[in-house]
């Protein structure tokens, strides 16, 4: 057993640090740091950027354009560029749709898809949920029925996040209504140009327009477009659950954020203080950092596991829970911290703006985030659906 | 970054193991306890022929090297079968002492009986009003014409009644709280002065108050430097405490699965109790406490084993979480046995009993919490 970075991982971790200093754009930085939403364009930007270099698919394959880095050098990556607070990358693509394509698509869909994956020319998203499919995703409705050579897509998918970006959208369909219902479920891989589909916003308490509801009327799809067989797509989707557990619980922001909390206490005065001073409020923040170490390490032991014997262990299941709860609760830490200054209510267009922000800028994007990250626990599978699923595959009952 | 055991490390938690199931049934522990040392005195001597008790030593002290990872594995282990054998106080507590602080005689009178298991030596530090805090000592020692007079008292010595010699912290300068001025001497235990208040406590183990009255001892029972102790006592009693912290971790693990196996087996409203949803959320809870505080035990131990400059701060999280996710873990899984949980009958009333002295044992979540804090 030895945790520490040996002398080839420290220089690695030079590396990446270099990298970041002199790749990241200034404009982009800035905006993160002020808590300002960032456009499209910032994010396909950053993207390319890590492309270019070869450091955006880490996890996958090497000979299709993965980097084949140790567990320890993939951990050290995810660090550097949380703590440069880099813009976080659209998951979709890069981490769900290629590897699925990659693991069970035809030629013609890898040698389509993959490279525009990679170099950020397709923005995808997820059409999972739907208006009575909710944590009982494997009751969706929306119907695909194959017509000669198209499926005809008919149904409504919901909470697709940044649908109204996307280019392309994979959704799980209904091929066969006979039989058990996770038995009629296909992948399929849809075009958002193509006539009948419609995205709708859905505005969220926070005030954002982040998710949509997207409708489908008659879509027509092609039979190509279809990935592994009629009825696997619930395979699929179990598959993807596997390989994106870890990750998931967003360790190293956090750890970025917590520091960042620990610094911006020095900056409330309270009398003649600092919120520093306040030891009741300090100790939260203790108990929280020592539940986001718990949980680091975790992380650590599933992944070392994995490269190991190429399974996840069952401490991996835990993580979107762990991960989803110190998200909540440091989103909460912020809002008591600033006191009064969550209240005025901030738009995006208010944070994007110019103009001076109502109390510290610090403050302002603090009850937004509070807000939106209501969230974390419900999507992905909801925290409760994620006991069921220890309860079940980890603990056997 | 690299998790897993060495072969030795493999080896050692198997021997343990088999040890645990095959030769500590919980009839033969019952037996243990009852008799007048509290523990049996074959098992010490197999511990130590199997070389358990020589682990956290150099092999210039008759020992083999372990590091902190390796009494990570033989604590957890010993914890599953929930060992009454004075491993803490007698090997991590006062071995490690020995090992820093004697002398080539020392060693030889007491460290090497100690290894091989004829020797039982406990330390004696905790005072009724110095709750956690290591430097708070009242008992004195006064220079003599041919060594020191100790007079004080000393609480919850473990295993006193049962060890040939006593490590006794006392204050050789200094006032109450001072760091320095701590010293510390080897005491037998049947000097005249020295007189014990034995008990059981309630997880099993034999403890007793110690009033030492008068008490003069030879020049040569100074262990190391006069006025010098603190810092060996804080690095033994941290070694101590990754020590019951893995203990923790193999309780809290094997909770689980009687809890489980209970549950799977317990009918009530013609359905099994572990198909109740209520329940299976609440045992996934419990599990989660396992898997955080195994993270923290491993991290914490890899770090003591490469001497980080973190590794105080990782030890108190990790003590911190153990006083956490023992209660959680203790108190659920009575609950979760329903009232069979309360008999004596069961198993599972007498890991809890363990655990929750654990969590108080060298600071409890709060102390911790505190030190993480200063640090």
């Amino acid at each position: 057993m030895n945790l520490s970075f040996s002398k080839e991982d420290q220089e690695f971790q030079q590396e990446v640090r270099t990298f970041i200093e002199k790749n990241y754009p200034s404009e982009i930085k800035e905006k993160q740091d002020q808590g300002i939403p960032l456009s499209k364009e910032d994010t396909i930007k950053w993207h390319k950027i890590l492309n270019d270099k070869g450091w955006l698919a880490v996890n996958w394959p090497e000979e299709l354009g993965g980097t084949g880095w140790t567990i320890t050098q993939k951990h050290i990556f995810q660090n550097e560029l949380a703590a440069a607070n880099t813009p976080t990358l659209m998951p979709f693509g890069v981490n769900m749709c290629g590897p699925v394509i990659y693991t069970f698509g035809s030629d013609e869909q890898k040698e389509f898809h993959l490279p525009k994956i990679l170099n950020g020319d397709i923005w995808w998203c997820q059409g999972y949920s739907e208006p009575g499919s909710g944590s009982d995703l494997a009751s969706l409705k929306t119907k695909a029925e194959k017509k000669g050579d198209v499926y005809v897509v008919n149904g409504a998918k919901t909470w697709t996040t940044l649908a109204q970006h996307a280019d392309w959208i994979f959704c799980l369909v209904r091929t066969d209504g006979s039989g058990k219902k996770q038995e009629g479920i296909s992948f399929l891989l849809i075009d958002m140009k193509t006539p009948g589909v419609e995205v709708k916003p859905i505005i969220t308490i926070d005030g954002t327009h982040e998710v949509n509801m997207v409708y489908f009327d008659n879509v027509e799809v092609p039979v190509s477009n279809l990935v592994g067989e009629e009825g696997f797509g619930w395979s699929i989707a179990k598959f993807l659950l596997a390989h994106e557990r870890t990750g998931i619980a967003g360790i190293p922001s956090l750890k970025r954020e917590l520091d960042r909390l620990r610094d911006i206490t020095t900056q409330i005065q309270v009398g003649e203080g600092s919120l520093k001073d306040d030891a009741m409020f300090m100790s939260k923040l203790d108990k929280l950092e020592i539940k986001l170490t718990a949980a680091e390490y975790t992380e650590l032991r599933t992944l070392a596991a994995m490269s190991a014997g190429g399974h996840p262990g069952p401490e991996s299941s835990i993580l979107k829970i762990l991960g989803t709860d110190l998200q909540q609760e440091l989103s909460d830490l912020f809002v008591e911290a600033v006191g009064y200054y969550a209240h005025p209510f901030m738009t995006e267009e208010d944070l994007a703006s110019n103009e001076s922000r109502i109390g510290p800028d610090f403050a302002a994007p603090v009850m937004p985030h509070y807000l939106n990250y209501r969230k974390v626990s419900i999507y992905g599978g909801s925290n409760e659906i994620q006991r069921n699923v220890i309860a079940k595959a980890v603990l056997g009952l | 970054m690299d998790f897993s055991l060495t072969e030795e490390q493999q080896l050692l938690q198997d021997s343990i193991n088999q040890f645990v199931e095959r030769e500590y049934t919980f009839d033969d522990r019952k037996k243990f306890l009852d008799s007048e040392k509290g523990f049996n005195e074959e098992n010490w001597k197999t511990f130590g022929s199997l070389g358990w008790l020589g682990m956290p030593f150099s092999e210039e002290d008759g020992g083999y090297n372990g590091g902190p990872v390796d009494v990570m594995v033989i604590m957890e282990n010993l914890g599953k079968g929930l060992i009454v054998e004075p491993y803490v106080p007698s090997i991590l507590l006062s071995g490690k002492i020995l090992a820093d602080l004697g002398s080539d005689e020392q060693k030889t009178n007491y460290l090497h009986p100690m290894i091989s298991g004829e020797k039982i030596i406990t330390f004696a530090y905790i005072e009724p009003q110095s709750r956690f805090n290591l430097s708070d000592c009242l008992t004195k020692a006064t220079a003599s014409d041919d060594g020191f007079i100790l007079d004080g008292y000393k609480a919850l010595v473990h295993n006193a009644s049962a060890s040939d010699t006593l490590i006794v912290s006392a204050r050789t300068s200094g006032n109450q709280c001072d760091e320095k001025g701590i010293s510390l001497f080897l005491v037998d235990a049947n000097t005249k002065g020295v007189s014990l208040r034995n008990y059981s406590t309630i997880d099993g183990g034999k403890a007793s108050e110690l009033t030492l009255e008068n008490v003069s001892i030879p020049k040569d029972s100074l262990l190391g430097a006069m006025d010098e102790g603190f810092s060996t006592i804080d690095n033994a009693i941290d070694l101590a405490t990754l020590g019951i912290c893995a203990e923790a971790v193999g309780i809290m693990g094997k909770m689980n699965e009687m809890t489980l196996e209970y549950t799977k087996t317990r009918e009530q409203f013609e359905q099994k109790l572990s198909q109740f949803q209520a329940l299976q959320h609440r045992m996934v809870d419990n599990f989660m406490h396992y898997e955080q505080s195994k993270s923290l035990l491993v991290m914490c131990a890899a770090k003591m084993n490469d001497n980080t400059e973190d590794k105080k701060k990782a030890l108190a999280s990790l003590k911190y979480q153990i006083g956490l996710s023992g209660k959680h873990i203790g108190e659920e899984s009575i609950q979760l046995h329903g009232g069979m949980g309360v008999t004596d009958e069961m198993h599972i009333g007498h890991y809890f009993k363990r655990l929750t002295t654990i969590r108080t044992l060298y600071g409890n979540s709060d102390y911790h919490l505190s030190n993480y804090a200063s640090l």
